[in-house]
């Protein structure tokens, strides 16, 4: 028989190779999904993890898909490793993409290259600002930042329906809850022609790969890792707790509005009640996924993306249900979940015990 | 504006796109994209069933696919996905779907487009809707003679004109017949997810509403009316409910009073049918209770006969032009006049309605 062993130090091939190992999985587990349903298995999961790669219609939109992911991943990243738990980065998103829009409305039809740059300022600074509720909250009285931040994406979604019901409506939009669409000036240049990626993207990109460069070279990311791994170390260092929860909570919540005026400013070009997509919550998923590091995270946005953009595919292609998509990326995080196991532990075979 | 020309990328797209048009004598291919699944049976369900109308009446002359469940917010790539795909004529069936549908048919000026409910058109984007509010004029007056506690309650989906000009509709015709009726309405934030209509359901039916009314698309509130009918005495009466975009008698065969049927079968068959005739254009389709696409869905057993009478009449005279949903006099909650004695409402202020007629309690979630 087998059994559970503990490993004596975690394992490095082991923490690269179990998301590997649960893509086969799921690729297995799916395929006896899809072929219950009528469907053959290859061709589901061809259509889904082989062919957005190489149709030049899906590749782009993949990108669109896991820029948010990635960006909102990156700095719920420094905060998971240090310990603190962003779980609102959602409602950050929403009012990023508030701030931001609320900006491109208010000067709406002026042309100029530095309308954009300060739509970023004003999502950036939304997003800051709303993490710093609960970050402020964490330090002066000790709440627990998971649920503040989780709250306040409620408040925020009816914050935006309120905006868009009343000073950022259209007013030539029939009373209908949505914003003008923006004007050129506001709208996030596309990067190549016929698709819907935007600079944004290649921004998100950059910046992921600016958080691994400090994570793994600045005394910032330095003492973020301390922290997460030996705080008591830490604080002999001269880290101050506090500080770090305002210090991750903030850059959580920049990047996160940051990425919401992306959204809007990118591929919704307008303001609407429909924003909010999840991607503040898949995103901690993300960052999971790619084991909270940074270019492990622009790997695991473009696999959560991809698995997007092929379900969407494989319905339409295939016909094959809404559920039974949403089944198979649900598998994905449970074979990943469940095979972490083997980082900290390894199968053995039993010993007899000793009568 | 754009930083790169792409690798080759737009080429790409294009040739694909040319491949697809050059035989005219391919079948028309045909697409839907849903809110909901399609298996809701309300909204996503009928234009399905839409859909399947459209497969059976043409036969290989046509070729039909479809998208389930689409994000409203994330919408533009399915249909865009649809479009390249070769799809020559493609449905877009809800309200958030107007931006996305109208970006993507800017691209491709030769695939015909149909959004519903909406109000943005261009030279091959149409718009379509179902005169709903003609349907809840008949409810109004059922819900009005059967309520007992005098509360009609009524879930929402989000505050935008078609779901207001229903509220209205149904109460106008309620008080008509019942002065002392009062609604209460739940805004549920969604067109669907059982959890929340069945949670709105429940609310409504602890603060004294016997008739439910809703706006939202799944079968949960029918089956939560259906429930309080179990184990009653003799004489004892439920909860009613109706209907909403398909029959579901199926699910309420006791609470279920009628119900506003959507049917897109006649407009998606006569749309397709011009597509393939190359008589296609652009127009904008508000039809009722007159061709159809609202219509009535049988009544229960446990209305008397003069309330029978007096809903079919309405929905007789509406049908027939004779009546209107909204006729003065009317005011607005804030008791401003709207239509005086005998005055109509015009398309333009129903297409835009924004607040409640007076009389209802509450205020338009902002």
């Amino acid at each position: 028989m087998l059994r559970l062993e503990p490993r004596r130090s975690p394992s490095q091939a082991m923490v690269w190779l179990t998301p590997i190992l649960a893509v086969l999985a799921t690729m297995i587990a799916g395929g006896g999904l899809f072929m219950a349903l009528g469907k053959d298995p290859v061709d589901a999961i061809y259509t889904i993890f082989v062919d957005p790669l190489l149709d030049p219609y899906s590749l782009p939109e993949i990108f669109v898909k896991a820029a948010p992911l990635i960006l909102i991943a990156i700095g719920l990243s420094y905060g998971f490793r240090a310990g603190i738990w962003n779980i609102g980065a959602e409602g950050q998103f929403i009012m990023g993409a508030i701030a931001g829009a609320a900006v491109g409305l208010a000067f709406y039809g002026t042309a100029g290259v530095w309308l954009l740059p300060l739509m970023a300022l004003a999502g950036i600074v939304a997003g800051y600002l709303w993490a710093m509720i609960p970050a402020l909250l964490r330090v002066k009285f000790g709440t627990n930042e998971i649920l503040v931040s989780l709250m306040l994406v409620y408040v925020a979604d009816q914050f935006l329906r309120a905006m868009v019901n009343g000073p950022l409506r259209n007013p030539q939009g029939f009373n209908f809850p949505e914003s003008r669409l923006f004007h050129d000036s506001a709208q996030l240049p596309i990067l190549f022609d016929g698709t819907r990626v935007h600079l944004g993207v290649a921004i998100a990109v950059i910046i992921a790969l600016i958080a691994a460069l400090i994570l793994s070279r600045h005394i910032i990311g330095y003492n973020v890792r301390l922290m997460g791994s030996a705080p008591r170390a830490a604080m002999f260092s001269g880290v101050k707790p506090p500080r770090m929860v305002i210090f991750c909570l903030g850059l959580s919540g920049a990047l996160a509005g940051l990425a919401g005026l992306f959204e809007a400013a990118g591929p919704m070009g307008q303001l609407t009640p429909t924003l909010p997509q999840g991607y503040g919550f898949t995103a901690i998923i993300v960052a999971f996924l790619g084991r909270l590091n940074p270019l492990g995270i622009i790997a695991a946005g473009f696999v959560m993306a991809l698995t997007y953009i092929g379900g969407e595919n494989a319905q339409l292609a295939l016909g094959l249900p809404k559920a039974a998509i949403s089944v198979f990326q649900g598998m994905l995080l449970f074979f990943l979940l469940g095979l972490d196991i083997f980082v900290r532990y390894r199968i053995a075979p039993k010993r007899r015990e000793v009568a | 504006m754009t930083l790169f020309k792409s690798l080759g990328l737009a080429a790409a797209l294009s040739m694909s796109a040319a491949v697809v048009s050059a035989d005219g004598h391919d079948p028309l291919s045909v697409g839907f994209i849903y809110v909901g699944p399609v298996g809701d049976y309300g909204w996503s369900y009928q234009h399905d069933q839409g859909r399947l109308a459209v497969e059976e009446h043409f036969g290989d002359a046509v070729e039909t696919s479809f998208v389930e469940s689409v994000p409203e917010g994330d919408s533009e790539r399915v249909i865009r996905r649809m479009a390249q795909e070769g799809a020559d004529l493609i449905f877009t069936t809800s309200f958030g779907y107007m931006t996305p549908t109208n970006r993507v048919a800017a691209q491709f000026p030769d695939t015909y487009f149909e959004h519903a409910t909406g109000y943005q058109r261009a030279d091959n984007v149409s718009t379509y809707s179902g005169r709903f509010y003609e349907g809840r004029t008949v409810q109004g007056i059922l819900a009005g003679h059967m309520t007992e506690s005098n509360i009609i309650g009524y879930i929402a989906s989000f505050p935008i004109p078609e779901v207001i000009r229903g509220i209205n509709a149904a109460y106008l015709a309620a008080k008509e017949v019942n002065p002392d009726v009062e609604f209460r309405i739940v805004w549920v934030s969604t067109w669907f997810d059982p959890g929340k209509e069945a949670d709105a359901a429940n609310t409504l039916i602890e603060q004294g509403a016997d008739v439910i009314m809703q706006h939202t698309d799944s079968t949960a509130p029918m089956t939560i009316a259906e429930a309080t009918w179990e184990g009653l005495a003799e004489g004892e009466t439920g909860v009613y409910a109706f209907g909403q975009a398909s029959d579901m008698m199926e699910f309420g065969p006791t609470a279920r009073l009628s119900s506003i049927i959507d049917d897109w079968a006649p407009y998606y068959i006569e749309r397709v049918q011009a597509a393939l005739d190359g008589t296609w254009e652009s127009e904008d389709a508000w039809h009722g209770l007159d061709e159809g696409m609202t219509s009535i869905g049988a009544f229960n057993a446990n209305i008397p006969a003069d309330v029978r009478k007096e809903a079919m009449d309405a929905a007789i005279q509406i049908s027939g032009g004779t009546r209107h949903s909204f006729t003065g006099p009317i005011n607005w909650q804030n008791g401003e006049v709207w239509l005086e004695e005998g005055e109509t409402a015009d398309d333009g202020t129903l297409l835009g309605m924004n607040r409640y007629v007076e009389g209802i309690e509450g205020t338009v979630p902002n």
